[in-house]
């Protein structure tokens, strides 16, 4: 039987069955990638609070920061695939065999994991903003966490945006390794399949292409929409020295920073 | 007598080892006009911003209004909104219009409708001779244009006081001009105002009052028409000398 062959006998008998695992590979990819976005912007805004005057509030704050340091070097210390056993089976010893559902507990797994990464990230793309624009937002009265939500994180993000198409492209990859708890990833149903077919080397070919086809769209869009975040480089000058409403567009070259 | 504004009482600032701060003294009533000069290093930007609480000092005491700014449940915030300051580097929002830069502390600080926060920008804004450049961003303008507006976003908290932290010295000299025409309009409208400057001309012409400070503390303190002319600090004569050029 030639390569083809195989190709087709595994597709004939399992296209269903690989559809549904890419479903689930980009569901879990993309929903853990934005909630470990948003874990690593909170921690981000945390852990950039300035010192309170008050000695309880500088002890609690301290306590957060150690609780949140080791949160992130666990996570980023131990393979994801540790971590799934880990957590999906240390649920179940302590509810008497009981399990969470497979899929959310999927989400979870990837979302803390994603959220130890994104936290660093984050704390990288808040440095990179220049000093005066804190100090721009306190001298008029704004607090930390509006500084941080108006000001900031919108500058941050921008900076961050290669990394954290980066995390998502990772996190199509790494779902792989939830098969061990028997997430129904695509890992997982080309396994499956291919035990029922014996093309080993075929089922996992097709597999790596659909894995290749899923990050190299997702790496494109992404690329799109940084460019599109760049904005306009043009405005619109209002009212002129004789009419009031003129418009004067002035295109002018901004340059990313 | 004027009311007053700021009462400035023995402030001592250490980075470190490193003392700016020697115990600076000094009032300030409403509508006053104080330039600030003095030498690189003198520690005149850091006296404005610990009047600002951007850095916290060391010792002594800065009341606002008769209340101790420095005491722990003193509301910083809202002082700060009465308490505007006017950086070098302009420090606008990079990622905002220049309309939403003079908006934005104004709707999540004051709480602001918007319509009353677009409203309050733009009078500003017109005031500082921007208000064409509403959809425009900071790094499409010049240095001059973002002092401009860096003032209105000031201006649009509704403050009475702006804080200066040589506002022209990051500018092109063509720029400098606009900015402490600016500024001169706002002194003459009655705002009080702190400016640490280098420049003299300004000093002399717009301000009311005239610092120089020395190794941190201030040195001397008089009207312009005494500094420029008369100065009895041999070290306030021997700075003019240097940056004039010529012997007073």
């Amino acid at each position: 039987m030639s390569f083809f062959d195989s190709i087709g006998k595994v597709l004939k008998l399992g296209a269903g069955q690989l559809f549904i695992g890419v479903g689930y590979t980009l569901l879990i990819a993309l929903i853990s990638t934005v909630i470990g976005l948003l874990i690593g912007l909170i921690i981000g805004i945390i852990r950039t609070i300035p010192k309170s005057k008050k000695a309880f509030v500088r002890v609690l704050m301290k306590i957060l920061d150690i609780i949140l340091n080791i949160y992130i070097e666990v996570f980023r210390g131990t393979p994801m695939m540790v971590q799934a056993m880990v957590i999906y089976w240390g649920y179940a010893f302590a509810s008497n065999g009981q399990t969470l559902p497979l899929i959310p507990s999927a989400i979870f797994i990837v979302s803390i994991n994603t959220g130890a990464y994104m936290a660093e990230i984050v704390r990288g793309g808040i440095i990179s903003i220049d000093k005066g624009q804190f100090e721009g937002a306190s001298s008029i009265g704004m607090s930390h966490f509006q500084t941080m939500v108006h000001v900031i994180i919108p500058q941050a993000l921008r900076n961050i945006l290669p990394s954290i198409s980066n995390e998502f492209i990772i996190n199509i990859k790494d779902t792989s390794v939830l098969n061990v708890i028997g997430v129904s990833e695509l890992f997982y149903q080309a396994t499956v399949l291919s035990k029922m077919t014996y093309e080993i080397f075929a089922t996992y070919a097709i597999i790596s292409v659909l894995y290749f086809i899923m990050t190299f769209s997702i790496s494109r869009l992404l690329r799109l929409f940084e460019k599109l975040l760049e904005g306009k480089n043009t405005y619109t000058i209002m009212g002129s020295g004789t009419d009031p409403n003129a418009e004067i567009k002035v295109v002018k070259e901004t340059h990313r920073g | 007598m004027a009311e007053t504004i700021f009462e400035i009482k023995k402030l001592v600032k250490n980075f470190g080892a490193n003392e700016v701060l020697k115990g600076i003294d000094l009032t300030v009533t409403k509508g006053e006009v104080v330039s600030i000069i003095g030498a690189s290093g003198s520690g005149k930007s850091t006296f404005l911003r610990c009047l600002n609480l951007l850095e916290q000092p060391t010792d002594g005491e800065i009341l606002y209004r008769g209340n101790s700014i420095l005491d722990a449940k003193f509301d910083v915030r809202s002082y700060r909104t009465k308490v505007g300051m006017v950086f070098q580097q302009f420090n606008l929002f990079n990622n905002m219009s220049v309309l939403k830069n003079c908006m934005i502390a104004q709707q999540t600080v004051l709480k602001r409708s918007k319509e009353e926060a677009t409203e309050n920008a733009l009078k500003y804004l017109d005031k500082v001779g921007m208000s064409a450049y509403v959809n425009a961003k900071p790094k499409q303008l010049s240095g001059g244009q973002k002092q401009r507006v860096a003032i209105a976003r000031s201006l649009a908290m509704d403050c009475e006081v702006i804080l200066f932290d040589e506002p022209t010295s990051a500018l092109d000299p063509e720029m400098v001009g606009e900015v402490l025409l600016v500024m001169k309009d706002l002194a003459e409208s009655g705002l009080t105002m702190l400016v640490v400057t280098h420049e003299m001309q300004f000093a002399k012409d717009v301000s009311s009052r005239v610092i120089f400070m020395d190794g941190g503390v201030v040195a001397e303190d008089d009207v312009p028409e005494v500094i420029f002319n008369s100065p009895t600090n041999p070290r306030t004569k021997e700075f003019l000398f240097r940056v004039l050029n010529k012997d007073i």
